[in-house]
């Protein structure tokens, strides 16, 4: 195999010393982590590798020698690096060499034992390949692949060579750890080796946090006692709790609130990204939620807002009691049965009537009721909407009772009419064998039967119409409250800090590399620069978006047509842990 | 907008600093610059096309082919824009609303550069390196480069290989992977060269040369 040496960028221009890397025997490459310079001491040198392969659990060793030199190296030196080889035995033995300010390098492998398989003449190629060691440390492969904990560098042959890359790299972390001011006992050269990358802001970030982590958290805590304490559990409670999507809402985000305080470190890296996504969409939340509040409580909008209200409802109860005279005379050219018809309507206008009165003595308190909501936004724009969402469906509650009368009595009918059909066939349902029997009857059972047929056929045109019209109705409210509800997810489950990472540093989040030929001569070892190649926007939403409520439609378009036809009840949201109807 | 003609050749031996006049259809000849062995040949698509294959021989470990295609027409360009804008002021003459014109001009802009960015690609190219995997990128005509880079531990064989697109029957270059939990099963078909579509003869030259490249690799690698 051709031998490939993963070579540093940051180390291109330093001087002369010794590799220190690790070798991966079953992908045949040589990673180097950085450059050890003289003058050494060969003891101190060994010390210091056997504590970094303890620390790191990195099988770090001496690869070979690294020459910068003006011009051809003497044979004196030449002789010294061959010389270092006896002192740190490594096999196989690296001796790379670059003239200074010229592009093309030499690269030389020397086998100290004969190789095992007899491979072709001039078959020793070696392949520099070179690697922003900040950037590969730094960044995170997807999917992630699950490297076993290895002692001194046995991995299995499955796993990919370039994933063993960068994992080494990442581990050695303590390696770099020295920078060129300290006054250690070698010196090495890496990404670190000009001052040792760290941020102010970040470390009084990380000491502050222990104790604000600690306090918030037992005040979630105390909260979230509160919610579980026995009077919610009580009957109409628990039932208003269930069916608002306030209630929901609220529970979602003291989930994501407990997350973020929480005072565990967070493992892995896919649970860090989780925490940062959850503290961005908050964030977003709360900034979005007070620009809606200072909005709504600049220049009395409250006010309009409120008197405009009451005449709203006033007008959609009027145009449904046109609609409701229109339905009671000949809609569309339709000939209705007239006393079924009279008395639907007037049964829906009377109840029309209960809610308007409804709707004025609940007036002179709309506008106290639309300052608290409004002050609701500072908990964040999804609480806001979700309450829109909950008072659009208190408002149109008797649009709702309308659908359940109509679909009801549609549905007795249907129910009716199948089975008075069935009978006039002759045939009956057989509930213990579950299919249609033949049967026979009576001719009084086949007299009345047929009549409560006929009557129901003829009765149906106009029960079928008024669920039409309703349904409809109900329908476009659900759509109403679907787009909010489609809103509140969008919020809810953005990755946002993924996203500006990969926008700002979109090495981080890596979904492989690609590589390119640098300049090359014969003669000369192969040459390739090895970058990291982004994750795909879509890719990074699909990984890291945040779990939703899990309010989504339960049926599919063919069950809900179905169960329009048959009149059954649709309840278009469910909730996670709602009982099946 | 500059649009060129596929004129690919003649625009690669410019690049290269010689001023050679290459034909249309060129001859075959190696021309050895600096240790890498450059070639050039012409090609037709599926279509009749024209396309330009370019192969370079960096060393006998790493090889790449770069194919090249035809650029953006301007008749079909001029035909598409003529005809939204014509659409466009059938629609003013009977609404009598200038918004419709902007919109118009818009739309054109907008679609044009969305083309040309996500749509058009230039050039494809395939890098394959012994031992270290298989690279195939693709440029677009608004300088948009799209990589996808394959380990050659996960990759089986590549094969020339037979489909129904449309109402034809084409040839397409594939890299065939292994299910990294059962070797010997293949887990996935990555075609090669999706946008471009070269006939048999292309597919067979570049079939030929990573053929000898993966002979090479399977002969020493260490692992089944």
């Amino acid at each position: 195999m051709v031998l490939k040496a993963f070579f540093p960028t940051c180390c291109v221009s330093v001087d002369s010393g010794l590799l220190v890397g690790r070798w991966v025997p079953e992908h045949s490459s040589a990673v180097v982590l950085a450059v050890l310079h003289f003058p050494f001491i060969p003891i101190q040198v060994k010390q210091l590798l056997a504590q970094v392969r303890q620390a790191s659990q990195v099988g770090v060793a001496v690869l070979g020698t690294w020459c910068h030199c003006r011009q051809e190296p003497e044979e004196s030196l030449g002789r010294f690096l061959e010389g270092l080889g006896a002192v740190f035995p490594h096999e196989p033995w690296l001796q790379l060499c670059r003239e200074r300010g010229g592009t093309f390098w030499r690269c030389e492998v020397t086998h100290r034992q004969a190789p095992a398989a007899p491979s072709a003449p001039g078959e020793d190629q070696v392949m520099l390949i070179f690697y922003d060691q900040r950037q590969v440390l730094l960044s995170q492969l997807h999917p992630p692949t699950v490297l076993p904990d290895c002692q001194a560098g046995a991995t299995p042959a499955s796993t990919g060579g370039l994933a063993v890359v960068f994992d080494t790299v990442a581990r050695s972390e303590v390696l770099f750890r020295s920078d060129r001011f300290d006054e250690g006992p070698v010196r090495l050269s890496h990404w670190q080796s000009e001052g040792v990358e760290a941020s102010i802001l970040v470390e009084l970030a990380r000491r502050a946090s222990g104790p604000v982590c600690l306090l918030l958290a037992s005040l979630l805590s105390l909260v979230s006692a509160v919610g579980a304490c026995r009077v919610f559990r009580l009957w109409p409670l628990s039932f208003l709790g269930s069916k608002l999507s306030t209630c929901e809402q609220l529970r979602h985000r003291l989930e994501h609130l407990t997350l973020i305080f929480s005072t565990r470190k967070a493992e892995n890296s896919a649970q860090l990204m989780r925490k940062a996504n959850t503290v961005a969409s908050v964030l977003l939340d709360v900034a979005l939620g007070l620009t809606l509040l200072s909005w709504l409580h600049g220049r009395s909008r409250i006010g309009h807002l409120a008197d405009a209200l009451v005449p709203v409802a006033d007008h959609v109860a009027e145009e449904l009691q046109h609609l409701l005279q229109w339905l009671m005379g000949a809609p569309a050219g339709l000939k209705m049965n007239r006393a079924l018809d009279q008395v639907l309507g007037r049964f829906f206008l009377y109840h029309i009537h209960l809610w308007i009165s409804y709707i004025h003595l609940m007036s002179p308190f709309v506008e106290h009721i639309l300052w608290h909501v409004g002050l609701s936004a500072c908990l964040g724009l999804t609480v806001a909407l979700s309450l829109l969402s909950d008072i659009i469906a208190l408002l149109t509650f008797h649009i709702y009772c309308f659908y359940v009368y109509g679909a009801r009595l549609y549905c007795l009918k249907i129910h009716g009419l199948s089975s008075l059909w069935r009978l006039f066939r002759g045939k009956k349902w057989n509930v213990l064998r579950q299919r249609v029997d033949s049967c026979s009857y009576d001719l009084d059972q086949l007299f009345i039967g047929t009549l409560l047929f006929t009557i129901l056929l003829f009765l149906l045109p106009t029960t079928a119409l008024y669920y039409l019209v309703f349904t409809l109705l109900r329908l476009l409210v659900v759509a109403v409250q679907g787009l909010i509800h489609l809103l509140v997810d969008l919020i809810n489950s953005l990755p946002l800090y993924s996203l500006g990472l990969r926008l700002c540093r979109p090495y981080r989040l890596a979904a492989g590399v690609k590589f390119r030929v640098l300049q090359h001569e014969a003669g000369r070892p192969l040459r390739l620069l090895m970058q990291i190649n982004p994750l795909p926007y879509s890719r990074v939403m699909h990984t890291y978006r945040l779990p939703s409520c899990g309010c989504h439609p339960k049926d599919s378009w063919g069950a809900l047509c179905r169960k329009l036809f048959f009149g059954e009840l649709i309840y278009p949201w469910r909730q996670r842990g709602d009982k099946q109807d | 907008m500059v649009t060129r003609l596929p004129e690919a050749g003649l625009e690669r031996a410019r690049r290269l600093g010689r001023a050679i006049a290459v034909e249309r259809r060129a001859v075959r000849c190696w021309r050895p610059s600096r240790g890498i062995m450059e070639d050039e040949r012409s090609f037709s698509d599926i279509c009749g096309g024209r396309l330009a294959l370019q192969r370079r021989y960096y060393s006998p470990s790493c090889r790449e082919f770069c194919l090249s295609c035809p650029r953006l027409s301007l008749r079909s360009l001029t035909a598409v824009t003529c005809t939204v804008w014509l659409a466009a002021y059938g629609l003013f003459t009977l609404c009598e609303n200038s918004m419709i014109l902007s919109a118009a001009i818009f739309i054109t802009l907008l679609g044009l550069l969305g083309y040309l960015h996500f749509v058009k690609i230039d050039q494809e190219t395939l890098l394959i390196i012994d031992s270290l995997g298989i690279q195939m990128t693709s440029s677009y005509a608004s300088g948009k480069e799209s990589t996808t880079f394959i380990e050659m531990g996960k990759v089986k064989d590549i094969v020339i290989n037979e489909a129904i697109y449309m109402q034809k029957v084409i040839y397409y270059l594939c890299i065939l992977l292994k299910d990294p939990v059962e070797p010997h099963r293949i887990s996935q078909v990555v075609p090669v060269f999706q946008s471009a579509k070269p006939r048999l003869d292309c597919l067979i030259e570049v079939y030929r040369s990573c053929q000898e490249i993966l002979a090479h690799q399977k002969a020493t690698s260490t692992s089944p």
